[in-house]
C-alpha cells in the first residue's frame, strides 16, 4: 500500500518535499507544496482532487514532463529531478507510458502504426516491433482493428489503442490523466477493467487522475490533491461512492 | 529508415495542400531552368568564343563597314595567323518570322579561322566551286525542312533589296554543343558582283586568329593603330570581348533573368514557409505527444525538415523533368530567335540544390519551433 509521507525503501517512485510554483506576470501560483508520495511496484493509486488542483501538474511532474520548483522525484533509484532534458527524454521513452484522456493518437498512423511509435526508439528489429505491436493490440482486444486508422475506431477503440501503446515498451509505470473523462459509463467500466487487468495479470505500476469516483474506486489507493499535498482518502470516496450512487 | 512512414503519412495528411506545394517547387523550377538556359544562351558568346581569336570592327559601330584592303595589312602584323573577313546580310526566308543569320564568308579563309565548324570535303569543295552556293547550319536546315541540293531565295532589304537565290551545297555541325548551327553561309565574290557599286570594296567585320593568345593585346593594340586617323577606324578585341558587348546590347538581361529567378525562390520560400509553418501549428498536440513518449527534441526537427526536404525533392524533380522535356519543344517554337536552349548538367544540379535550399529554409524555422515547444504546454491546449 501506498504510505504517505514515510520514507519507503521498497517503494518503486518516492517523492520528497515538492513544490512547483507557477508564475503568471506578477503572480505566483502554489500548486504543489511540500507533497510527499511512495508508491510501490503494482500498484494502482488514483488522484482525485478539485479542478485547478495540480493534478495534471503532478502527473507531468512525476513523468518527467515538467520540472518541480523544489524537492525530488526518485523512480526506481534514478533521481529525475536533475536530468538534463536529453536525459529526461530518454528516461521516458524507457519508463513512462502516458495514456491521455483525448487518447491523443496520431490521425495519420493505423493502430499498428501508432502502438509502435514507442517501439522506433529502441534497437529492435521490424519483426521484433511487429511482435510486440501485436502482443499489445491483443491485451487490449484489439487485435483484429490492427489497420484502423484512428477516425475509424469507437472512443473506448481509440483509448484501447493509446493503452497499447503506453504498454507496448513495458515501461516502468503508467500515467493515465482522465483516462476515461470522454467516454460513456460503459465503456469507462471497460477501460477500467482492462486497468485492473494490466495491475493484477501483468503487475503494471498505473498513476491515475479521475474525477469519477467509480472510476477511482477501482484502483487500489484513492489520494486526494488538497492544498497542494496528498491525503489518503480511500474511505471517503467510498462515502462518496455510496452517497453519489444512491 | 524506420521513420520513414511517419513522415510519409504526415505528408499525405493534406493531399491537396501537398500537390500545391509540390506543384509551387515544379513550376518555381521549371521556370528556373528556363530562365536560366535563356541567360547561358545569352551568355555562350564567351564559351563559344575562341580563345586565340580576335575581332576587327569599324571604331564606330559594328553596323558600319570597314574595307577589304585592310586584310593585307593586317596579315603582315606579326603574329596573326589567319583572316577572314563577314559581311551580315540581313535577309529572310519567305517571311519576316523566319530571321536566321546569314553571314558573306571568304571562303578561301573561313575554314581556318572558325575550325570548331565541320564540313565534309566534298561539299565544301563543291561549294568552292558553286559562285551561288552556300553552306547552311545543321539547325536551320531541320528547321526549314531543307536539304542539300536545294535552290533558296533569301529577300533582304539591305544591299539594293530584293531576292537572292542560292544552291545548298552543304551542311555544318558544330563540334560542340554550344556552337551555333544556324548559320548561313555564301561567297564573297557572289555577294560583291550583285551589290551596288559604292558598297563595293566594303566588308563587315575581321576575325583573325593569333599564333599567341598571350599577344592579343598586343596584336589588337598594333592593328588599331595602323587604321588611326583613317576614314575607318578600328577597333580590335577578343572575340570574348566582343561577344559579351554583343550581349550588352539587348540591355542587362543577365540581371533581368538574375532578379527575376530570385524573385520566384524567395516567393517560393515564403509559399513553403507559410505551408510548413500551418501544417506544423495544425498538429503541434501530436509532436507534444512523440516528445511525451520519448521523442527527442531534434527528431521533431528532424521529421519537420524531412517532410519538407521531400516536397522540395519531388517538386523540384518534377519541375527540371519537365524542363527537360519542354524546353526542347519551346526553342523550337521559338523559332531559333534564341541561340541554343542548352539544359546544362551544371544549371539542373544548381536547380535541384536551390530547391532543397529553399525546403531546408522553409521548414527550418517552423521545426525550431516545434523543437523548442514545451510538452506540458502544448498538451495544456490540445
Ligand atoms: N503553465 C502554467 N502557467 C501558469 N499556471 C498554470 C500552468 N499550468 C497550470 N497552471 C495552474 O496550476 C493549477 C493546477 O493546474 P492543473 O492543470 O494541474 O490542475 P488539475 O488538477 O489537473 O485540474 P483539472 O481537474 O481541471 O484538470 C491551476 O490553477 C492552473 O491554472
Ligand atoms: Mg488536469
Amino acid at each position: 500500500m501506498v504510505k504517505v509521507d514515510a520514507a519507503g525503501e521498497s517503494s518503486l517512485i518516492n517523492v520528497r518535499d515538492l513544490d512547483k510554483t507557477y508564475r503568471r506576470g506578477e503572480e505566483e501560483i502554489d500548486v504543489l507544496q511540500g507533497l510527499n508520495l511512495d508508491v510501490r511496484q503494482g500498484e494502482f493509486v488514483a488522484f482525485m482532487g478539485p479542478s485547478g488542483s495540480g493534478k495534471t501538474t503532478l502527473l507531468n511532474l512525476l513523468g518527467g514532463l515538467d520540472v518541480p520548483t523544489r524537492g525530488s522525484i526518485t523512480v526506481s533509484g534514478d533521481e529525475i529531478t536533475h536530468m538534463s532534458a536529453g536525459k529526461l527524454t530518454e528516461w521516458r521513452a524507457r519508463h513512462v507510458g502516458f495514456i491521455f484522456q483525448t487518447y491523443n493518437l496520431i490521425p495519420v498512423l493505423n493502430a499498428f502504426q501508432n502502438v509502435e511509435l514507442p517501439l522506433l526508439l529502441t534497437k529492435l528489429s521490424k519483426a521484433e516491433r511487429r511482435d510486440h505491436v501485436e502482443a499489445a493490440l491483443s491485451v487490449v482486444g484489439l487485435a483484429d482493428r490492427m489497420k484502423h486508422f484512428p477516425r475509424q475506431l469507437s472512443g473506448g477503440q481509440e483509448q484501447r489503442v493509446a493503452i497499447a501503446r503506453a504498454i507496448v515498451a513495458d515501461p516502468t509505470f503508467l500515467l493515465c490523466d482522465e483516462p476515461t473523462g470522454d467516454l460513456d459509463r460503459k465503456r469507462a467500466d471497460e477501460i477500467m477493467t482492462l486497468m485492473e487487468e494490466l495491475v493484477a495479470k501483468y503487475h503494471k505500476t498505473i498513476l491515475m487522475v479521475t474525477h469519477d469516483p467509480l472510476v477511482a474506486a477501482r484502483a487500489h489507493t484513492i489520494l486526494h490533491l488538497d492544498k497542494g499535498v496528498l491525503v489518503e482518502a480511500r474511505q471517503a470516496s467510498q462515502d462518496t461512492l455510496a452517497g453519489g450512487v444512491a | 529508415m524506420k521513420f520513414g512512414g511517419l513522415i510519409f503519412a504526415n505528408l499525405l495528411r493534406k493531399k491537396i495542400r501537398l500537390l500545391l506545394t509540390i506543384g509551387s517547387f515544379a513550376v518555381a523550377l521549371f521556370l528556373f531552368a528556363f530562365l536560366g538556359v535563356v541567360r547561358d544562351a545569352f551568355n555562350r558568346g564567351a564559351d563559344v568564343a575562341g580563345a586565340d581569336r580576335l575581332v576587327t570592327i569599324n571604331r564606330t559601330s559594328i553596323i558600319n563597314p570597314i574595307p577589304l584592303s585592310y586584310r593585307d595589312q593586317i596579315l603582315r602584323i606579326p603574329g596573326v595567323k589567319y583572316i577572314t573577313h563577314n559581311n551580315w546580310f540581313g535577309g529572310v526566308y519567305k517571311d519576316e518570322k523566319n530571321f536566321f543569320p546569314q553571314f558573306v564568308i571568304d571562303s578561301d579563309n573561313q575554314r581556318q579561322v572558325f575550325p570548331e565548324f565541320s564540313i565534309p570535303d566534298d561539299q565544301w569543295n563543291k561549294f568552292l566551286k558553286d559562285r551561288e552556293g552556300a553552306i547552311v547550319g545543321a539547325r536551320t536546315m531541320e528547321r526549314f525542312h531543307w536539304n542539300i541540293g536545294d535552290r533558296i531565295p533569301i529577300k533582304t532589304t539591305l544591299y539594293g533589296g530584293g531576292s537572292w537565290e542560292f544552291n545548298i551545297d552543304g551542311v555544318y555541325h558544330g563540334k560542340r554543343a554550344q556552337d551555333d548551327e544556324t548559320q548561313f553561309w555564301f561567297q564573297w565574290d557572289y555577294f560583291e558582283e550583285r551589290i551596288p557599286e559604292r558598297l563595293k570594296g566594303l566588308i563587315g567585320w575581321y576575325v583573325l586568329r593569333v599564333n599567341n593568345p598571350d599577344e592579343s593585346p598586343r596584336i589588337a593594340k598594333a592593328i588599331d593603330e595602323k587604321f588611326a586617323n583613317s576614314p575607318y577606324e578600328t577597333k580590335t578585341e577578343t572575340e570574348s570581348a566582343f561577344a559579351a558587348g554583343w550581349v550588352k546590347q539587348f540591355g542587362n538581361i543577365r540581371f533581368l533573368i538574375v532578379t527575376i529567378g530570385s524573385v520566384v525562390f524567395f516567393t517560393l520560400l515564403l509559399v513553403t514557409g507559410n505551408t510548413m509553418a500551418i501544417s506544423v501549428r495544425e498538429r503541434t498536440g501530436e509532436l507534444a505527444v512523440l516528445k511525451a513518449i520519448g521523442f527527442s527534441d531534434w527528431s521533431v526537427l528532424f521529421f519537420v525538415l524531412g517532410e519538407s526536404l521531400v516536397i522540395a525533392l519531388v517538386g523540384g524533380l518534377l519541375g527540371l523533368i519537365l524542363a527537360i522535356v519542354a524546353i526542347p519543344v519551346l526553342a523550337n517554337a521559338l523559332n531559333g530567335m534564341l541561340p541554343n536552349l542548352i539544359l546544362s548538367p551544371a544549371l539542373l544540379a544548381f536547380g535541384l540544390f536551390s530547391a532543397l535550399l529553399v525546403g531546408i529554409v522553409s521548414g527550418i524555422l517552423p521545426g525550431v519551433g516545434a523543437m523548442r515547444m514545451r510538452v506540458v504546454n502544448a498538451l495544456r491546449r490540445v
